[in-house]
C-alpha cells in the first residue's frame, strides 16, 4: 500500500485570544501546527502501513518553514516528505490548491490510497480533499469514520452521515478525507525524530514540476476574497448570579420568562 | 456570459425532502429577485413524487428539474457529480446553491473542479452585488473569528454551500404555480465504481443535532457521564437533541456525533443551552451562531457569558434540576 498524506500547516489557535476592542484574533506569538485534523489521516495512514506494508509520502503546500509539519509527521512514522513551495503558489483557493497538490501527487507515481483531513482549522472548507480526488478522478469517501478491509484492490469504509454511516466500497486508488472518530493520533517517538532530521524534503514547484501556469496560484484562483469583517464576539445578555443567595428559583423563573418573551416555551 | 439563472440542490431522504431544500430555496428566490432570473430547484433520487416536486414550487421554485432513477436512490459523489455536471453543461445556471451537508460538501469541491468554477463553503450570507450582479458570498473562517466576503469574478456557475438552519425555510404559498420537468438519466453517465454496502443509523438520541430546533449541551462541568441525564431531560422539554464538548466526548460520557465545535459539527438551533462549558474558542465556533444562547456556569469569567444571552453563574447541579422542575410545571399548565 503506497498511501500519500496532504497536510496543511496552520497557525496553533487553541491559545488565541480574542481582542475585545479590534475583535482581532490576537497573532502574537502563535505557533504552526500540524492542521490537527490532518493528524487522524497520518495515524489512519501508519496503522494502514503497519498493517498492510508499504511506504507514507506527506506532502504540504505552503512556506518554506512547513517543512518542519513534514518533519513531525515522518517522526511520527511517515517515510517521505515533498514541499509545494514558491511564488507562483502564493493566494490560491481551493481549486488552485488542490489542482497544485494533485500534479505533484501525480508525478510522486504510483499510488493506492491517499488519505486527508476533513478540513483545515484556518481555511475551513473542506474542500481540497475532494478536489484532489476530482482532478485525479479518484473514488472518493468523505467524512470517514472507519477503515473496515482493504482487500481486493479496494478499501472499505464507513463514512458519517447526519443521520448515521453509510459502508461503502471504494476501488483501489481511492482518496478518503477523515473524521476524528477514525482514530488517536500517536506521538512522535524518539527514534523517528532521529530519522526525520535526515531525511532530505525537495522542494517542488514550476522550476522541477510540469503545471499549467495559469492554474496556479491567485491567477488561477475562480474565487476572490473582496471583503473580511471581525465579528464582534460579545452579545451582552442577562447575567444573574447565583452564587451567594438563595435565588435560584427565581432566576430560573427569569430565564423561563425570557424563553416565553422569544416564544421557546 | 450566456449563463442565467438560480439552481437549488435539493435534498430527499427516506422518501422526504429535507428542510435544508426549502431554506435553499428562501435564499435563492432573494437572488432570483435580485437578477430578475428564475428559480431551479434540482432534485435527484429514486422515488421523489410529483407533490413533492409541487412543494418545492410552493416554497419559491419556478422550476423543478426532477431526475427519478433507482441508480441514483444513493448519493454516490462520482454518479451525482457526472449527472449534474452535464446538466449544467445543458442549462448554464448562474447560480448554484446546495446545503453545506455532508452531500453538499462532497459533491460541490468534486463538481467545481469538472467544471473549473469557483466554490465558497459554508456561506452564513449571500447577496448579488448591485453593480456587476456578481454573488457576494460571506462565510466564516478562523474558526469564526473573521467573516470573508468571498466572489467568483469570471468563472460561471458561480457555486456556494450554505449553512443549514442559517436562514429560515421558505413557506408554502399555495398560488404559486410554475413547472415540473421530468429528465431521464443517460446511463452512461453512472461511475458504477464505488458501491454502497449497508447502512447504520445512529443509536442514542436518534434526532441528529444539524436538524435541532433546541439543543442542550453539557460540557466537563457535569463531572459524569450519567449526569447527561438531566441534560436530556432538559432537552426532551423541547423535542429538542443533546450536544457536547468536546472534552465530555474525550470522557466517553457521550459519543462523537454528539461534538459540538470546530472538531465536531457546527449548529445554528434557534435554542442552545450551554451546562458546565467553559466556551473555549474550539467550542463557540460550531454553535455561536445559534439563535438564543443561555449559559448554565459557576464561574463568572467563562468566555460561554461573552456570547450567551441569558446566562446564570452558579452550581449547574442546582440550577438545572430546579430549570427542569419549572419546565414541568410549564408543560403541565
Ligand atoms: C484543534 C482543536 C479542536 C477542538 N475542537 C473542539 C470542538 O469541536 N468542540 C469543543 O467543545 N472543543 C474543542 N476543542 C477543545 C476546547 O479547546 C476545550 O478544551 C473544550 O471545549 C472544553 O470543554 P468544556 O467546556 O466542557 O470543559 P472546560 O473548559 O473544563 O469547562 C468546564 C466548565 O464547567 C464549569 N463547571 C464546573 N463545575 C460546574 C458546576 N458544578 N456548575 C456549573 N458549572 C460548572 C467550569 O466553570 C468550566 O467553565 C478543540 C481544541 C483544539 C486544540
Ligand atoms: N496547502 C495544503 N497542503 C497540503 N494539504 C492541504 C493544503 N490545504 C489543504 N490540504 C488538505 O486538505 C484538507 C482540507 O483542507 P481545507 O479544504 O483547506 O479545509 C486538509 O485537512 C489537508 O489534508
Amino acid at each position: 500500500m503506497n498511501i500519500v498524506i496532504p497536510i496543511k500547516q496552520v497557525p496553533e489557535t487553541s491559545n488565541v485570544k480574542m481582542d475585545e476592542e479590534t475583535g482581532t484574533m490576537k497573532r502574537d506569538g502563535v505557533e504552526s501546527i500540524i492542521n490537527p485534523l490532518d493528524l487522524y489521516a497520518i495515524e489512519t495512514g501508519i496503522q494502514i502501513k503497519e498493517e498492510y506494508g508499504g511506504t507514507i509520502t506527506v506532502i504540504t503546500m505552503g512556506p518554506p518553514s512547513a517543512d518542519k509539519s513534514l518533519k513531525e509527521a515522518i517522526a511520527m512514522g511517515c517515510d517521505d516528505g515533498i514541499l509545494l513551495s514558491g511564488r507562483e503558489f502564493a493566494g490560491s483557493d481551493t481549486w488552485a490548491t488542490s489542482y497544485a497538490l494533485s500534479e505533484a501527487i501525480r508525478a510522486i507515481g504510483e499510488f493506492d490510497l491517499i488519505l486527508a483531513g476533513e478540513r483545515a482549522t484556518d481555511g475551513d472548507t473542506g474542500q481540497v480533499g475532494p478536489g484532489i480526488a476530482s482532478w485525479l478522478d479518484l473514488t472518493l469517501s468523505t467524512y470517514t469514520s472507519k477503515v473496515v478491509d482493504i482487500k481486493d484492490k479496494s478499501v472499505i469504509v464507513e463514512r458519517m452521515v447526519e443521520d448515521g454511516y453509510e459502508k461503502l466500497q471504494l476501488p483501489l486508488p481511492a482518496l478518503l478525507t477523515v473524521v476524528k472518530e477514525i482514530s488517536f493520533p500517536r506521538l512522535p517517538t524518539l527514534r523517528g525524530k532521529q530519522r526525520s532530521r535526515k531525511v532530505e524534503i525537495p522542494q517542488w514547484n514550476l522550476s522541477n514540476l510540469k503545471m499549467k501556469e495559469d492554474f496556479l496560484g491567485l491567477n488561477g484562483s475562480p474565487t476572490r476574497v473582496v471583503n473580511i469583517d471581525h465579528p464582534k464576539v460579545t452579545r451582552g445578555g442577562t447575567v444573574i448570579d447565583v452564587r451567594n443567595d438563595a435565588s435560584i428559583e427565581k432566576a430560573v423563573s427569569q430565564l423561563i420568562d425570557y424563553l416565553k418573551s422569544k416564544e421557546l416555551v | 456570459m450566456d449563463y442565467k439563472g438560480v439552481w437549488t440542490l435539493g435534498e430527499a431522504r427516506n422518501g422526504e425532502l429535507k428542510e435544508v431544500s426549502f431554506e435553499l430555496l428562501s435564499r435563492g428566490r432573494k437572488l432570483a429577485d435580485k437578477l430578475d432570473e428564475e428559480l431551479v430547484s434540482l432534485i435527484l433520487g429514486d422515488e421523489i413524487t410529483e407533490e413533492q416536486a409541487e412543494e418545492l414550487i410552493k416554497r419559491g421554485a419556478d422550476k423543478v428539474l426532477l431526475l427519478n432513477d433507482p441508480a441514483l436512490k444513493d448519493f454516490i459523489v462520482e454518479n451525482y457529480s457526472n449527472v449534474i455536471t452535464d446538466l449544467i453543461e445543458k442549462y448554464k445556471p448562474e447560480i448554484i446553491l446546495a446545503a453545506a451537508t455532508t452531500m453538499g460538501r462532497t459533491v460541490m469541491p468534486y463538481l467545481a473542479i469538472k467544471t473549473k468554477t469557483g466554490l465558497t463553503a459554508d456561506c452564513t450570507d449571500l447577496d448579488i452585488e448591485e453593480d456587476t450582479g456578481n454573488l457576494l458570498q460571506t462565510r466564516p473562517a478562523i474558526g469564526g473569528n473573521i467573516l470573508a466576503t468571498i466572489k467568483t469574478p469570471n468563472h460561471r456557475p458561480q457555486m456556494a454551500t450554505v449553512r443549514p438552519h442559517s436562514t429560515k425555510a421558505a413557506q408554502k404559498d399555495e398560488s404559486r404555480s410554475g413547472e415540473i420537468v421530468h429528465l431521464e438519466l443517460d446511463k452512461s453517465l453512472l461511475d458504477g465504481r464505488v458501491k454502497k454496502l449497508g447502512f447504520r443509523k445512529n443509536e442514542e438520541d436518534a434526532i441528529n443535532i444539524q436538524d435541532a430546533d433546541v439543543i442542550a449541551a453539557g460540557g466537563k462541568g457535569l463531572k459524569k457521564g450519567e449526569n447527561f441525564a438531566m441534560i436530556r431531560e432538559l432537552a426532551g422539554f423541547f423535542d429538542g437533541a443533546v450536544g457536547a464538548s468536546r472534552d465530555a466526548v474525550d470522557r466517553d460520557w457521550i459519543s462523537y456525533p454528539y461534538q459540538v465545535g470546530l472538531s465536531g459539527k457546527t449548529v445554528t438551533p434557534k435554542l442552545y443551552f450551554a451546562v458546565g462549558i467553559s466556551g473555549a474558542i474550539q467550542h463557540l465556533a460550531g454553535m455561536k451562531t445559534s439563535e438564543n444562547i443561555i449559559a448554565v456556569n459557576e464561574d463568572l469569567g467563562a468566555d460561554i457569558f461573552k456570547v450567551a444571552d441569558f446566562g446564570i453563574v452558579g452550581d449547574l447541579f442546582e440550577i438545572i434540576p430546579e430549570l427542569n422542575k419549572q419546565l414541568a410545571e410549564e408543560v403541565s399548565k
